[in-house]
């Protein structure tokens, strides 16, 4: 009998050591060194290769697995008006959709860098020198979080903007005033 | 003495009544301190020899009686400041008020002087100067997560809260520099989040609002012309504004008169020559987790760029 209330006991010290582990998470590097942030890519616009294609080794964001890099790439996505062409949500609207699983430059992490940082024809300005490379970066890991492209426990578990507004019969009477502006 | 930040030194009306109600609680609350106090030392005194006499029971309940009654009457007598005090707060509201709109941001403040006409609104950022004498009229919004706006000397605190419109009035009687502080934990700068508060004769406020009304200075010297070019083509311009030139980000404070300011990065640093080249080559190191990320530019693009902005009277 003691010895199973002993058990228990030491079963759930255990598990409570476990609970313990799992609140740690990934580190926020608010800046990354040097080396990891100036890093360009050299990705190829083109599939057409003279000969034979060679062999490229991927380039991930140093973001991809870091959630607050993510979330800062969400927040920038409106910050810098992406969402203007982009959508909201990238549901697009004069620009193309980023939410769905069509990429007209691909999909790979060092061709979304190429889109942003050297823009595209037909209207994709180019970001580079604009942005410094580490805001590209967290840009190019949230673009892939919007298509389901990371993992679901680093992609942002919620949006920072308000929720649906309550339908007009149940709005708060409010008093105007004129302000002038915005 | 300079009281930069202190409630028990009012410089305005508002701030005075709050000074009274807070003397008011601190000398009820030492008067009941005391009396527990010595009422404790009697009984320690006295031991358990006094558990042996029996009181009779009249006087325990009239004891008891006294005690309830006084306490009674201090919570009331607190009850009816604090009722008065929050009244009074609320008589400043008259229609020629100078308005100010107040943004909360992680972790800094945007403020714009109101005028009916776009052209004459002054946008500045974690410095508001005010005319003495005239009641002031904060429209307070916030951009991200709840703010609280708090300048002790002069008003008391109130929410920044997004999606609504709080409004805050106060008046400085006395001309003077206070300090505010954001009051409600907003995240990782939450401490870093101040802002000056400059009270200065009515004269001398309408100075300096016609000087930040103007567009920001032409750069003079090659080298400043050279920073100019920077801010504009580099990662400057995406986030900040300077009036009159290309840069016109909103997302992060306003330069077009910086160098007229005290503080860099809402109060966590002076307005220097040093600490502003220090914010601009790392402002992750001074302030972690702020919004402005290491623009990386070389050393001789970082002399132009301070040239230039310490033009920007």
């Amino acid at each position: 009998m003691r010895c199973a209330a002993i058990g228990r006991r030491a079963v759930l010290a255990v598990a409570l050591l476990g609970a313990v582990a799992a609140c740690e998470r990934e580190d926020r590097r608010f800046k990354e060194l040097p080396a990891a942030a100036n890093r360009e890519t050299g990705v190829r616009v083109s599939s057409l290769e003279p000969g034979m294609a060679q062999q490229q080794a991927e380039v991930k964001s140093p973001y991809q697995e870091n959630a607050w890099g993510i979330g800062e790439g969400k927040r920038l996505y409106s910050a810098y008006n992406c969402a203007a062409c982009h959508g909201v949500n990238g549901g697009g609207a004069i620009g193309p959709p980023l939410m769905d699983d069509k990429w007209i430059y691909g999909a790979k992490p060092d061709q979304i860098y190429a889109t942003i940082s050297q823009g595209r024809p037909d209207g994709m300005p180019s970001f580079g020198g604009h942005l410094p490379t580490q805001q590209i970066w967290q840009l190019v890991a949230y673009v892939q979080a919007m298509s389901g492209q990371v993992k679901a426990t680093t992609a942002p578990g919620r949006n920072d903007d308000q929720m649906g507004a309550l339908p007009e019969s149940r709005q708060n009477p409010q008093v105007p005033i004129q302000t002038g502006h915005r | 003495m300079v009281h930069l930040q202190s409630v028990i030194h009012p410089a305005g009306i508002e701030a005075a009544r709050i000074g009274d109600l807070w003397w008011t609680m601190f000398w009820i609350c030492t008067a009941v301190w005391c009396a527990v106090a010595l009422a404790a030392m009697v009984a320690i005194g006295r031991g358990r020899r006094a558990a042996a006499v029996d009181l009779p029971d009249r006087q325990i309940s009239r004891n008891v009686a006294i005690a309830a009654s006084v306490s009674i009457v201090a919570l009331v007598a607190l009850l009816f400041q604090s009722v008065v005090t929050g009244r009074a707060l609320n008589t400043l509201r008259t229609p020629d008020a100078l308005r100010i709109d107040v943004t909360g941001n992680q972790w800094w403040w945007d403020v714009q002087y109101e005028n009916p006409v776009a052209g004459l609104r002054v946008t500045t950022a974690n410095e508001i100067h005010i005319p003495v004498g005239r009641p002031i009229a904060f429209n307070l919004f916030s951009n991200d997560v709840i703010h609280s706006f708090w300048i002790p000397n002069l008003q008391g605190k109130i929410d920044l809260v997004p999606g609504r419109r709080n409004e805050l009035w106060l008046q400085a009687d006395k001309a003077g520099v206070y300090r505010g502080q954001c009051a409600e934990y907003c995240g990782l700068q939450h401490a870093k989040m101040a802002l000056v508060v400059v009270a200065e004769a009515p004269d001398d406020f309408e100075r300096w609002l016609a000087a930040n009304r103007a567009p920001a200075a032409a750069p003079v010297t090659p080298e400043q012309q050279r920073g100019k070019d920077v801010v504009e083509k580099g990662p400057c311009a995406m986030c900040h504004n300077i009036t009159g030139t290309l840069a016109g980000g909103r997302t992060a404070p306003d330069l077009t008169h910086i160098a007229s300011r005290s503080t860099l990065g809402a109060g966590a640093i002076p307005n220097m020559h040093g600490y502003l080249a220090g914010w601009i080559t790392d402002p992750q190191a001074i302030k972690p987790g702020n919004r402005m990320p290491p623009p990386g530019l070389s050393s001789d693009e970082l002399q132009a760029v301070l040239a230039y902005l310490e033009t920007l009277k």
